[in-house]
């Protein structure tokens, strides 16, 4: 089994930190790189891929440095996020050219096995540039794997694709996951990385935030209190009914209307409409304030 | 040198747009020697102007600018080199592919035109002299364009700098600028395999050899190891 390193990696843009200070260990198996855009996530990837040399801190694949050193790379494949490919090869040169890169003994052989692997054998003898974005991704899918790297990194691999597509790609990742290879993808999207992986590191602004066993940090996540901003016939009154439910943990009340905390999101958008119900008062705005991910993510810095 | 590496390269430069820049020169280089022939004039009188003037001051560098800055630095610009260097190969191999096509190319485009101009105005053996002096010259520049393209981000206009600023105008004002001038490396190399008056060189043939070298290698060595170091600008984070 090969692994992915990172000792007290940094990278700095002259003052700016895009990465501070981060130390994880990627072993077997699928791990998801979670983080609002802008953390930090493509800085990170392209340092474990070779592309960017860390200003501080030690990043190891296998065992090597990664900058610096294309041995890497026997072992490694790349999925980046920008989807440039050369457009004027059909997909089938493309991989082909990439099984010869890697200087495998059977190019040919090796690149209908990575075409199949990700479902694109009937459109291979197509120009890349004729492709819809899953397509190409695809195809950058097939590119990276046509040499069975023990590694595998991707960078926002299901942008552009389809919910089929999407799925199949999901499966792939499991699947190389399950036979003992190193697979990190990063995502936005909480609800991708719950799909595909079991264990995540968060990134926000930098930092690695959390890490982990995805069940855990999803608990974390949905047990923060939440904030909504209401508004309604009597706020004072509404103020006073919601003190005695449970699931509210404070109340303030001011001339913009009235906001609350609450310690369990469910419990208490089930509980608001019978409240005022009862109350005979009519809610007219209900805005949940910090509802963006972002939030989430920093309420994860601070939990 | 690797195969597939020239080969997509090749396939890249033909498969652009600015491919097609390469050819207006030669044909006005060809227009121009035909009409000047038919006017029956002593070449002597036109053949510096369009041979030097033309042909190695303007056409020989900026197709060598078009097809050096192209082979590298237009991966580089639209992201798909991460493709060839995410791969387990010594750098210098992609270099050398690249430099091959880049110089062969170049040397293709130009010497052919200025063979046919060679003939026309003088001899059979004064259009060897002039593809010649073409096939070491687009060494030289290639080495130059394509080390530019790594070191700077704007290849075409740091090489059109070189072209316009260092060759042309430096080169006829400030004599000594003429030792680090690949085009004169050119007029040495035409003026040793067939002397005339036409083309007149002021750089020795040993020199000018030499320093072609030393831009072709140089120009490599420091491509091979910016390529080592190349990042990839973050767009997200």
């Amino acid at each position: 089994m090969k692994t992915v390193e990172l000792t007290n990696v940094s990278r700095w843009y002259g003052n700016v930190v895009a990465i501070n200070n981060v130390t994880m260990t990627l072993g077997s198996g699928v791990t998801g790189l979670l983080g609002p855009n802008g953390a930090g996530k493509t800085t990170l990837l392209h340092m474990m891929s070779g592309f960017l040399a860390p200003s501080q801190g030690e990043l190891r694949i296998g065992g090597e440095p990664a900058w610096r050193n294309p041995g890497i790379y026997r072992h490694l494949g790349l999925v980046s996020e920008r989807e440039a490919v050369h457009g004027f090869l059909t997909a089938w040169d493309f991989v082909v050219a990439s099984a010869k890169l890697h200087r495998l003994p059977r190019p040919e052989e090796a690149a209908r096995r990575a075409i199949g692997l990700v479902e694109m054998a009937d459109a291979q003898d197509r120009r890349i540039e004729t492709f819809s974005k899953g397509m190409r991704q695809r195809t950058r899918v097939a590119a990276a794997l046509v040499h069975d790297p023990e590694i595998l990194l991707l960078d926002e691999p299901f942008n552009g694709m389809d919910p089929r597509q999407r799925l199949h790609m999901m499966e792939l990742l499991h699947q190389m996951g399950g036979s003992g290879r190193t697979v990190l993808f990063s995502s936005h999207i909480l609800e991708e990385v719950e799909e595909v992986s079991g264990t995540v590191q968060v990134i926000v602004a930098g930092r690695l935030a959390a890490s982990g066993d995805f069940r855990t940090i999803r608990r974390l996540m949905t047990h923060r209190p939440h904030v909504f901003a209401i508004r309604s016939s009597d706020d004072r009154r509404l103020a006073v009914a919601l003190m005695n439910e449970e699931s509210v943990n404070g109340l303030d009340l001011n001339q913009a209307g009235l906001t609350v905390r609450a310690g369990n999101y469910g419990a208490f958008t089930r509980a608001l409409p019978k409240i005022a119900l009862r109350e005979g008062l009519r809610v007219r705005q209900l805005i949940p304030s910090d509802e963006s991910l972002e939030s989430v993510f920093s309420y994860l810095i601070t939990a | 040198m690797n195969l597939t590496i020239a080969g997509i390269t090749a396939r890249g430069l033909f498969g652009r747009r600015r491919f097609l820049l390469l050819f207006p020169l030669p044909v006005l280089l060809l227009v121009l020697t035909v009409a000047a022939k038919s006017t029956g004039v002593d070449p002597e009188h036109w053949a510096p102007s369009v041979i030097d003037g033309m042909g190695f001051a303007v056409m020989l560098p900026v197709i060598a600018l078009i097809v050096g800055t192209g082979v590298l630095g237009s991966e580089i610009d639209d992201g798909t080199v991460v493709h060839i260097l995410a791969k387990p190969l010594p750098r210098h191999q992609i270099i050398v592919a690249k430099l091959v096509v880049a110089a062969g190319i170049t040397a293709l485009t130009s010497a052919v035109p200025m063979f046919i101009v060679g003939v026309l105005v003088d001899s059979a053996r004064f259009g060897v002299a002039l593809a010649v002096a073409c096939l070491v010259a687009a060494l030289g520049y290639s080495g130059v364009f394509l080390a530019m393209s790594l070191v700077t981000r704007r290849p075409v206009l740091v090489g059109l700098l070189y072209v316009l600023i260092w060759e042309a105008l430096l080169g006829n004002v400030l004599t000594g600028t003429r030792v680090l001038s690949i085009h004169q490396y050119a007029l040495s190399v035409t003026h040793a395999i067939a002397p005339n008056d036409l083309i007149k060189a002021h750089v020795g043939l040993p020199a000018a050899l030499a320093m072609s070298a030393v831009f072709l290698v140089g120009g490599a060595l420091l491509a091979i190891d910016r390529l080592r170091s190349f990042s990839v600008a973050g767009e997200t984070s």
